[in-house]
């Protein structure tokens, strides 16, 4: 389970948190269709770094922009979106 | 029954009874069961998986793949306990299990006869095969294969989780593990040490050794004892089961032994102990698994590891046998040589498989035993059901030996599961045929003998160690097998798999090590292997011609071993599993007589039967009430948001898939709210209480999702609007008033004209203020009263006195739902059930054509955008007025390809006979067509006319002003 450094709460258990997706999976709403649903459905997922989006869910509910490696799961940052 | 094995040198004299197959023995306090059963002369504790053979143990401990027992009775029967890993308690009661009639005379055995019918792959071919041959084979194999039956009552144990920190975790309490807790301990780092068995030592408990002037069992109780008088913990009978990411450890604690029994509900004394370990630094001392030797037969009861023999002479004072064969490809083996002549046994032979081997243990042995060099094992020779003897090839001449126990050693392998659970790497060293631990990813070290360390002296360098049989070396591997005899050789003992199986799948294409595992089922019991792992790889790399890293290794998965799902669950079932949530009118509704339906976490009202009023008969009379009077049914539970500020109409229209622009302030209106992929997500109402502040509703189940989903869309998508969303579902308690005569109910008690359809006025009843929305959900003109829920009890008094005076009453669930069917009203969860479009329940036209909301891009996706070929919203009528099963099949005959499915049924309120709302294909094409709602499992098949999704006043204007 990762130990998840939340800028407002501290290093806190993965449990607290609650993934929502990859940096470029967001959709906007203004985007065209084709680019919304490249977006959702072909994406790289390539190895190393991604960039994801989490929310504290049982904690303060803060947005996270996280920095974390998809081999090793070492996280690299977060910042408060 | 064969005299007793015990040699008087036991740990303790104090006797424990216990029983195995009904049959009552005496164990000495400290035995494990399969000690226990040795020193009375039981060598023949299970039979196997799939040939049903006799088995006894292979080795002592955790990883023992063959004596696998049942243990306790009634709620703390278990099934599957290795019968080397329970300690005896008084009263244990044991079973062997998967034999019939018994264990001694099992008729499963034939399938030993039949095995040239049942190869490895047999499933696999059997799956691949036309349906009819599985049908046919599998009665037979669910009975012939397989291992303990599962209990059949509840579990009686209680189990607790905890949470702990520590600066150095140590895991495993043997020589290494010992030094490493105390020497943390003594600088002032928070340690704590795990150890599976029940007592510490781990490799001292079978050597003959002195530690700075303590045997080797006393100077790990007294090194215990500093550790904790240093400020460590000490977690016995616990093992770390699982290293997960940032050094974070779970750790089952056994507080009592398998099957043994427990104080029912004493919650404050749990069975088990989950712990969850965050832990600085993790120091993996974890010792090294022996691996058997191949040959034919040598899973006989009898035919055991050399450390599993000398565990019992040095640490239970057990003889396993009076005959000894000892059978090795390196040093160590020689020990229980030593170890078991003290025990009394006459040592036969010393087969070793090296052509010369030299060193100072093997001088010593040679004085006292036949050591034969060059030597190895070609079968074991059957007596009975255990072994008899041994046939050798001894510097390529065969012979015999009788024995009744054969301590066989092909080497051992580190126990490095954790260390790859922790993402570390394994390297391997071809001159010890093992892997080592590499790089590590996270915060560990492995130390001692599980790191290649064998020497005690190297391991403990500040201690004075005695060891009369010299330093120990490190193990070499047996010798692959290469069919020098015809027989079943096997490598993995608990799953039946044998070198000819390994060959079979390597033959038939399934090379790879993962495919060769799930081909022949390697390593896939409840011991996953640890004992045939590096025995079976060995024998794949030869047989691919290739070095054994080049072969492949499977993943290590925790758990290390099996843990009861009772552990994971811990507290939280039967009434702990969730919080239950009660209405702020509960009270109320008991008092009127309420049966009670959990919905989600909530408790609400599902009827309120009469006295000896059936619970459909009750539903069906409320829902008939409300069609002709009025009725009032608690909503308190549905989800509630207020969005206020400048750019709350931004957020509105981003979550709602339905035009809101234009809507004036006091009105409201029906909306859908989608996933980004352009799949009805939830339904509501949505209401425009102030030129910026608005009211969402939504269903009760989806309020979690929906709070993320604002979240969601107002901190990422719309980068922080002028706006805020407050859940306010608690704040609002809500009385759904429907019927022919609610308006004028409600204008009763307010003193005000009631709202139009979908029209909001704030009013006063019972002298709380309320919110009332007109909004209908029956069919009927219908109100909801929004009132802070610890003021609601007045205005639900006044509310139902307003309604039984004009003979309505309240409503529960099922009346509620069986109104909405009639009216083609959809539930999300069941006609929304995260494959539908708004188009797909007839809701297309309603969307905003614009888009700018989540999910219109997903919308024009032309799989959802060509209404072909999907799934519609349907009504269905029995045609026979027999009622429709929910989930039943939409088929054109019993048997067919179903073309749809019954998402909701319901008796008609409005008349009689049984309605159902559907999803069928193309189903709007297909009214009046005349289909079967089949369902097999429900033994129910109901011919229904399919038609529009709505059964009642088609122009809406009963609930209209």
């Amino acid at each position: 389970m990762l130990l998840i450094p939340c800028p407002h709460c501290g290093p806190r258990n993965q449990e607290e948190f609650a993934y929502e997706r990859s940096v470029d999976s967001v959709v906007r709403i203004d985007d065209a269709p084709a680019v919304a649903m490249a977006a959702l459905y072909t994406r790289a997922n390539l190895r190393g770094e991604d960039h994801e989006i989490w929310c504290h869910a049982h904690g303060c509910g803060q947005w996270l922009r996280m920095t974390r490696d998809r081999v090793t799961h070492a996280i690299r940052n977060v910042e408060a979106l | 029954m064969a005299a007793s094995h015990r040699t008087g040198s036991g740990i303790s004299a104090q006797t424990v009874p216990f029983t195995f197959d009904g049959v009552a023995y005496q164990a000495q306090a400290g035995d494990t069961l399969a000690a226990a059963l040795i020193a009375n002369g039981v060598q023949l504790m299970a039979r196997s998986f799939k040939y049903h053979r006799p088995r006894g143990v292979l080795a002592m401990g955790s990883e023992d793949p063959s004596a696998l027992v049942t243990v306790g009775t009634g709620g703390w029967q278990e099934p599957n306990a290795r019968a080397s890993d329970v300690f005896v308690y008084p009263g244990l009661v044991a079973r062997s299990q998967n034999v019939w009639p018994s264990l001694r005379f099992d008729v499963g055995a034939i399938n030993s006869l039949l095995a040239p019918f049942i190869p490895a792959g047999f499933y696999y071919k059997t799956f691949f095969g036309p349906p009819s041959r599985w049908m046919l084979y599998e009665r037979f194999i669910r009975r012939a294969a397989g291992l303990g039956m599962p209990p059949s009552v509840a579990d009686a144990d209680t189990y607790a989780h905890r949470a702990a920190f520590c600066d150095v975790l140590v895991v495993g309490g043997g020589p290494a593990g010992l030094n490493a807790a105390l020497a943390a301990a003594q600088v002032g780092k928070r340690v704590i040490l795990i150890e599976q068995d029940a007592i510490a030592g781990g490799s001292l408990l079978r050597e003959n050794v002195t530690i700075d002037g303590l045997p080797g069992a006393d100077w790990a109780r007294s090194m215990m004892a500093q550790i904790t008088a240093a400020g460590g913990r000490v977690l016995t009978r616990t093992t770390a089961s699982g290293y997960w990411d940032d050094n974070f450890v779970t750790a089952i604690e056994r507080r009592v032994e398998p099957g043994q029994p427990t104080e029912h509900g004493a919650t404050d004394r749990p069975a088990q102990v989950l712990w969850k370990l965050r832990c600085g630094e993790v120091v993996l001392a974890t010792g090294t698994i022996e691996r058997p030797l191949v040959f034919v037969d040598n899973d006989l009861p009898g035919v055991m590891l050399a450390g599993a023999a000398r565990t019992l002479a040095l640490r239970h004072g057990v003889a396993p046998g009076r005959r000894v064969v000892i059978a090795t490809s390196h040093d160590d083996a020689y020990r229980t040589a030593f170890a078991l002549a003290a025990a009394g046994a006459e040592v036969v032979a010393i087969l070793d498989s090296r052509v010369a081997p030299t060193g100072a243990v093997i001088d010593a042995a040679r004085v006292r035993f036949p050591v034969h060099a060059d030597a190895r094992p070609l079968r074991a020779l059957r007596s009975g059901n255990g072994v008899g003897g041994i046939e050798a090839v001894i510097a390529g001449a065969k012979r015999r030996f009788t024995a009744d126990c054969i301590a066989m050693s092909g080497g051992a392998s580190p126990v490095l599961h954790l260390h790859r659970q922790a993402g570390g790497a394994l390297d391997y060293h071809t001159d010890r045929g093992a892997f080592l631990p590499g790089a590590v990813r996270q915060h560990h070290t492995t130390i001692g003998a599980a790191a290649g360390t064998h020497d005690l002296v190297a391991i403990l360098p500040q201690s004075t160690v005695v060891d009369p049989l010299g330093t120990a070396t490190p193990p070499q591997p047996g010798p692959v097998w290469h069919g020098e005899a015809a027989g079943k050789a096997f490598v993995d003992f608990q799953n039946d798999v044998t070198t000819d199986d390994l060959a079979l799948a390597q033959r038939e294409g399934y090379v790879s090590v993962e495919h060769t595992k799930r081909y022949t089922t390697l390593g896939m019991g409840t011991d996953q292997g640890k004992t045939a792992a590096m025995v079976a790889l060995a024998q794949i790399a030869d047989g691919r011609g290739l070095a054994v890293p080049d072969a492949g290794l499977t993943t290590f998965r925790p758990p290390y071993t099996p843990v009861t799902l009772g552990a994971f669950a811990g507290p939280m079932r039967g009434d702990h599993a969730g919080p239950i949530r009660r209405l702020p009118l509960a009270g109320a509704h008991d008092a009127l007589g309420a049966l009670w339906v959990p919905a989600g976490a909530w408790m609400r009202p599902r009827a309120y039967p009469r006295r000896g009023e059936a619970l459909g008969v009750a539903s069906l009379r409320e829902a008939r009430m409300v069609r002709s009077s009025a009725g009032v049914v608690d909503v308190s539970t549905l989800t509630k948001f207020e969005v206020a500020g400048p750019d709350a109409l931004a957020v509105v229209m981003a979550v709602c898939a339905t035009p809101l622009a234009k809507l004036a302030v006091g009105r409201g209106r029906y909306t859908v709210m989608l996933r980004e992929d352009g799949l009805v997500m939830d339904d509501g109402t949505v209401w425009r209480l102030a030129d910026d502040r608005w009211l969402v509703t939504s269903s009760t189940g989806g309020l979690a999702r929906m709070a993320r989903h604002f979240s969601y869309v107002i901190d990422i998508l719309l980068n922080h609007p002028r706006a805020t969303v407050v859940d306010v579902s608690e704040h609002w308690a809500g009385l759904a008033l429907a019927g022919p005569h609610a308006a004028a109910v409600l204008a009763d008690l307010t003193g005000v004209p009631s709202p139009a359809h979908m029209g909001l006025i704030d009013a006063t009843i019972a002298g709380v203020p309320v919110r009332i929305l007109g909004a209908s959900y029956s069919g009927e003109r219908a109100f909801e009263v929004h009132v802070p829920g610890h003021r609601a009890a007045p205005v639900f008094e006044a509310l139902m006195a307003g309604v039984t005076a004009v003979g309505g009453g309240a409503y529960g669930l099922d009346a509620m739902d069986h109104l909405r069917v009639e009216k083609g009203h959809v539930v999300i969860g069941a006609e929304a059930d995260g494959r539908v479009t708004p188009g797909d329940l007839g809701l297309g036209g309603m969307l905003r054509k614009t888009g700018g909301f989540v999910g219109w891009q997903g919308l024009t996706r032309p799989v959802l955008a060509d209404p072909a070929g999907r799934r519609h919203l349907v009504g269905l009528t029995a045609i026979d007025d027999t009622p429709i099963a929910e989930g039943a099949m939409l088929v054109v005959r019993a048997g067919e390809e179903p073309l749809g499915h019954v998402t909701t049924a319901a008796p008609r309120v409005a008349g009689d006979g049984a309605i159902a709302l559907g999803l069928l294909i193309d189903g709007a094409a297909r009214h009046g067509e005349t289909l079967v709602a089949w369902s097999p499992t429900r033994r129910s098949t109901v011919p229904v006319r399919v038609g529009p999704p709505l059964f009642y006043d088609a122009e809406g204007a009963r609930y209209r002003d």
